[in-house]
């Protein structure tokens, strides 16, 4: 119990060396000048702000490309994720661009999949989503873009004090909710990808059933008439179908 | 110092929304997001819009001229949300009604700008993500675990809605699925029957015909 107390306390300090930075400023709030002031929460808010993900989904229209762009700091790891949801082939092009353009992730034809990296340069990473292939089906992509760690809650994790067994528990309870909500996601997506075909059959069954409904009163109207119009059409020379 | 409070927030704003991911848009160009949420949760949108400066060849950090049009339909595609924001703003809605929620977004920029590239800063946020746990925390005087604790059960409580939204799915997709199976059943047996009316009439209108004519 005691060595995993100490365990906890140090990787506790070595985890928190850049969040303990808001507390810092705070303490040293009266000595400090504006200025300095300003740099550190500049500092604090980039390092807390930019820890962010975020999920979205979005109608790539047909012969489209659209690219999203975002700062990554350098030895920052990553992890970016697609997912075709509905329309045509449920696939699309997919290109990940560094800063300096170069491709670091592509594939084409893809329906879903994940890659993870980690930032060797900082500057604007590009995702882009290409449809081009695609004459007339608009696709809809789900995309989930994480980029470093999640944020702390404030004050937890900022104290350099043992973690006490209900905190790392809490925190391990925490991780695993997690991964539930992403695993939700998962599922939510995969089922939106059938209910929709679903849909989509259901309306295909409905407008082909009465299509060929139509076609079936159509086709037996015009084969009667085709037929009386043999007989009647040519009355003068209607000796020649004596013999029939 | 109370000045600098107010500095310091204004510019935790600017960073807060200027980071994180960006795209780019003509000033006439719509673009849509759809966010799938159970009912009762909450989505947080912040956006900020750069206008293109074609005499730096850069983005202009701060555009005051320009407004953006949010708009957010629901999934019986009712409109919950049609305002004019400005060029940095924070939209906030809780949805009442499972299912899609499109969100879109358009300049107000007539032919004035027209061409203009925009660069739209876009954050979006649902559920239990969208919660500020630092104004929770200093509101009701949490301490590190009780806030903990507070964003667990924010989580269990968003995993909840998600089944249930998930259950409501799934009945959806059985009536669909039944829907079909119905639909398929019926109309085989219900062409059936115009096949052999069809046949029946044909038969006996060509019969009558002929006799009329006299041919048989």
């Amino acid at each position: 119990m005691r060595d995993e107390q100490l365990i906890n306390q140090s990787s506790n300090k070595n985890n928190t060396s850049t969040t303990r930075i808001p507390t810092a400023t705070t303490n040293n709030y009266n000595k400090m000048t504006s200025s300095k002031l300003l740099i550190g929460l500049l500092v604090t808010t980039v390092l807390m702000k930019c820890a962010a993900a975020v999920e979205f989904t979005f109608d790539l229209a047909d012969n489209a490309e659209d690219c999203f762009h975002e700062e990554i700091k350098r030895n920052t790891s990553a992890y970016f994720e697609f997912q075709v949801s509905a329309g045509g082939q449920l696939d699309v092009d997919v290109v990940l661009k560094n800063p300096e353009g170069q491709v670091i992730y592509s594939l084409e034809r893809a329906t879903f999949d994940s890659h993870q990296f980690t930032a060797e340069t900082t500057g604007v990473y590009t995702a882009c989503f290409s449809n081009k292939f695609s004459a007339f089906s608009h696709k809809i992509v789900y995309v989930d873009f994480q980029v470093g760690e999640e944020a702390a809650l404030p004050g937890v994790d900022e104290h350099a004090t043992v973690l006490t067994q209900m905190e790392t528990s809490s925190q391990a309870i925490h991780k695993a909710l997690n991964d539930i909500l992403d695993s939700q996601t998962h599922h939510r997506l995969r089922e939106a990808q059938g209910r929709k075909r679903a849909e989509d059959l259901n309306q295909r069954v409905m407008i082909w059933s009465s299509l060929e409904t139509g076609a079936i009163v159509f086709i037996g109207v015009l084969q009667i008439l085709i037929l009386r119009n043999f007989f009647t059409d040519r009355k003068p020379s209607q000796t020649h179908y004596g013999r029939l | 110092m109370r000045n600098q409070y107010i500095c310091l927030a204004l510019l935790l704003c600017a960073i807060q929304s200027a980071c994180g991911l960006y795209f780019h848009i003509s000033e006439t160009e719509r673009k849509c997001f759809i966010e799938e949420v159970p009912d009762e949760t909450t989505v947080i949108v912040n956006y900020k819009v750069e206008l293109y400066d074609p005499r730096s060849n850069g983005f202009m950090p701060s555009s005051p001229g320009i407004g953006m049009h949010v708009e957010v339909r629901d999934s019986d595609d009712k409109v919950i949300l049609s305002r004019v924001y400005s060029s940095q703003g924070r939209i906030s809605f809780t949805s009442h009604t499972p299912g899609e929620h499109v969100i879109c977004m358009y300049s107000n920029s007539t032919a004035w700008f027209n061409g203009a590239q925009l660069r739209v800063h876009l954050d979006i946020q649902v559920g239990e993500h969208a919660i500020d746990y630092a104004n929770v925390a200093q509101k009701e005087k949490l301490t590190e675990l009780q806030l903990r604790i507070r964003q667990l059960l924010d989580q269990v409580e968003q995993i909840t809605k998600e089944q249930n939204y998930q259950r409501y799915r799934e009945e959806r997709f059985r009536h669909t699925s039944e829907s079909t199976n119905s639909r398929v059943l019926w109309w085989s047996l219900a062409q059936t029957i115009v096949l052999v009316c069809m046949g029946f009439w044909q038969m006996r209108h060509l019969k009558s015909f002929f006799e009329a004519k006299k041919l048989v």
